[in-house]
């Protein structure tokens, strides 16, 4: 039921108690019908979304859609393939979801119908909805770098949905001799967790230097410049020496390519790579999902309202996380959280007929480039005037010049980052 | 006819006030939705589950506006100065300098107004103490030491957030550290009355004396 023929049902209804005051006796359900939020997995900002609307109007029914039993985070996943944590540490299950009222349906949501306010499973069931919220997530595009499928995957790992894939470059890590190069092949912009894969290198880099010093790190960008680039340099260069070498895509013509799995070889426009290990991280669009619903633009991702995140396309149907177009923040973790907030009160509020407040956004994004070594990047924003950005209002990088024990806590507030927004979720 | 004009003018100027108190209202975000940006760090409610970042909830409210203030303004003590002195409401806020890695990065995106209504949003939520390991030894070491030098200002063991001291009772030990580090170092200010204990503590109870404290108030519960 969209909120416009919410607020003529209102007043039918009123009418119909005046009515029944004088006798009609027409029965009430629908006015203590429970409204029906259904969210679409159970990421971050699937997770936040439904807990967030739970504690706002714990007479609405949240429904949390997501295929996997357990969730593998992707942040702290580069400590994974670095070797200092345990897989185990970066998963989580749903299972405190119904101390908030959320019910969890585990399966995969495969359609939607934005006029009948249905989605459809692959098991078959099929939930109403008043409002959808959507997180899924991405999906990679298969390629876009010739050669690289999902088949290639499992001998060039992406690694960029946390999981198997996590644990495979890590195994490969572990078994390639001393000596070797691993190739990271970062994609151009925009991307899930666009400081992600520098971190990854020093997080292999730190691998490297305790266990295989004679191995080195080839990092072919498509981009000329990357998150935190600064930062993540001198870092490099502090911690690691030569060990790190990053290309920018003017030099390679702009990055990998194509790929040969079996060969273990990666092209450029330029050059040939034989390699011990390659990640091969490639370009992105909104997950499948998404796509397949209609909620997407040519870009492949979802344009949306920044103040509600309703979808442009569909109304009732909100996205938040990394699908949609976020114009002014990145797509990362914290960001997905802050969208999910403002999305759950937006939602609370259309469905309670009140009248907007105003938004306030955050984002805190850290890198660890070795144990006693973490930068971060952070941001407070507004939304602007004409709803077009989210327009930052303060924020900005570690300073170059931070004391060792600065750096040192940062590596410790990047864990505590962990550990709350982990409880968020999944708490 | 004059009291019809006069009249008028009261009506208009009352419903020009209602109608500016509501547009200065609607400036901004409310206080859940601010402190809401809070908890990716600082936790759910704003109890931290470690390991370093505090827990902010249950803390003295003008405490709170001190440490913003201090952030906001890059320590500048004239700025932060002049801000209490402006806004009646501030009257017990001190300004104490202190360090950070993100916050002071963080505090300049809000306002005063949104500084006050977070820190009261905070203030309002309870306290609760985190559980983690500590060295006995130490922290009953510590609880002499507590009682004797601190517990005038950090009553009930650290827990109080009376007088507008900081709560220590429950909070993480990396925390406690880096605070008491920053003390030392000079990176952040003490309180005059504190500056006092802590050199007395240091003459008579010897260098282990402030790892004792921490162990003591991180045993808390």
């Amino acid at each position: 039921m969209s909120r416009f023929t919410r607020r003529k049902f209102l007043k039918a209804s009123g009418s119909t108690l005046a009515l029944s005051t004088a006798g009609f006796g027409f029965p009430h359900i629908a006015m203590s019908a429970k409204k029906k939020v259904v969210v679409i997995g159970g990421g971050v900002g699937g997770t936040i979304a439904a807990k967030y609307i739970a504690k706002g109007d714990s007479s609405i029914d949240v429904t949390v859609i997501e295929a996997k039993p357990h969730h593998h985070t992707c942040f702290m996943s580069n400590e994974v393939i670095g070797g200092d944590r345990d897989i185990s540490t970066i998963k989580f299950g749903y299972d405190k979801f119904a101390d908030h009222g959320i019910k969890v349906v585990q399966d995969k949501a495969v359609a939607i119908d934005p006029v009948a306010h249905k989605v459809t499973t692959a098991g078959g069931a099929t939930l109403e909805y008043d409002r959808l919220v959507m997180s899924p997530g991405i999906a990679l595009k298969w390629e876009a770098i010739e050669g690289y499928d999902e088949a290639a995957a499992e001998v060039m790992p992406h690694a960029w949905i946390a999981g198997p894939q996590t644990a495979l470059l890590r195994k490969q890590l572990e078994s390639m001799d001393d000596g070797g190069v691993v190739l990271l092949a970062p994609p151009g912009n925009p991307f899930r967790c666009p400081p992600g894969p520098y971190e990854r290198a020093a997080q292999i880099a730190h691998y490297f230097k305790h266990h295989k010093p004679k191995s080195k790190i080839l990092i072919l960008d498509a981009k000329d410049k990357f998150s935190k680039q600064g930062l993540f340099m001198q870092g490099y260069k502090n911690v690691y020496g030569d060990m790190i070498e990053w290309v920018a895509g003017a030099d390679t013509g702009g990055g990998v390519t194509s790929v040969d799995p079996s060969a273990m070889k990666v092209n450029t426009d330029f050059d040939e790579y034989k390699v011990a290990v390659a990640n091969i991280i490639p370009p992105q669009k909104a997950a499948q999902i998404a796509q397949d619903a209609d909620l997407t633009d040519e870009s492949g991702w979802c344009p949306v309202d920044l103040g509600t995140f309703e979808s442009k396309k569909h109304k009732d149907i909100h996205v938040i996380g990394d699908a949609g177009i976020i114009t002014g923040m990145p797509k990362s973790g914290f960001a997905a959280g802050t969208e999910a907030k403002v999305c759950a009160m937006a939602i609370v509020n259309q469905l309670q007929d009140k009248e907007p407040g105003l938004n306030s956004y955050a984002n805190a994004c850290y890198s660890i480039i070795a144990p006693d070594y973490g930068i971060s990047v952070v941001a407070v924003y507004k939304l602007a005037d004409d709803r077009s950005k989210i327009d930052k209002i303060s924020g900005g990088l570690t300073p170059s010049d931070a004391t060792p024990e600065a750096l040192r806590r940062e590596v410790q507030y990047a864990y505590s980052w962990f550990n709350n927004m982990t409880a968020e979720m999944f708490s | 006819m004059l009291y019809t004009i006069a009249r008028q003018t009261l009506l208009l100027s009352v419903f020009g006030l209602l109608s500016f108190n509501i547009s200065l209202a609607s400036e901004m975000a409310s206080p859940s939705m601010l402190s809401d940006t809070c908890l990716g760090c600082h936790g759910p409610s704003g109890i931290s589950d470690g390991p370093a970042t505090p827990t902010i909830s249950g803390m003295s409210e003008i405490y709170l506006i001190g440490a913003m203030l201090a952030y906001k303004y890059d320590n500048d003590e004239d700025k932060v100065d002049a801000v209490i002195e402006a806004d009646p409401d501030l009257e017990d806020v001190e300004y104490f300098a202190r360090t950070s890695t993100v916050m002071d990065r963080i505090a300049k995106g809000y306002t005063e107004a949104e500084i006050k209504a977070i820190a009261k949003y905070f203030a309002a939520l309870p306290f609760k103490a985190q559980k983690q390991d500590v060295n006995v030894e130490q922290a009953q070491a510590g609880a002499s030491i507590h009682e004797n030098h601190c517990e005038k200002c950090h009553e009930d063991g650290g827990r109080s957030a009376e007088d507008d001291a900081g709560v220590l009772a429950g909070q993480w030990i990396p925390y406690l550290e880096y605070t008491m580090a920053d003390f030392f170092s000079g990176d952040r200010a003490m309180p005059k009355k504190m500056k006092k204990q802590m050199k007395e503590v240091h003459e008579m109870h010897g260098e282990n004396s402030v790892a004792e404290l921490i162990q003591f108030y991180a045993n808390q519960e």
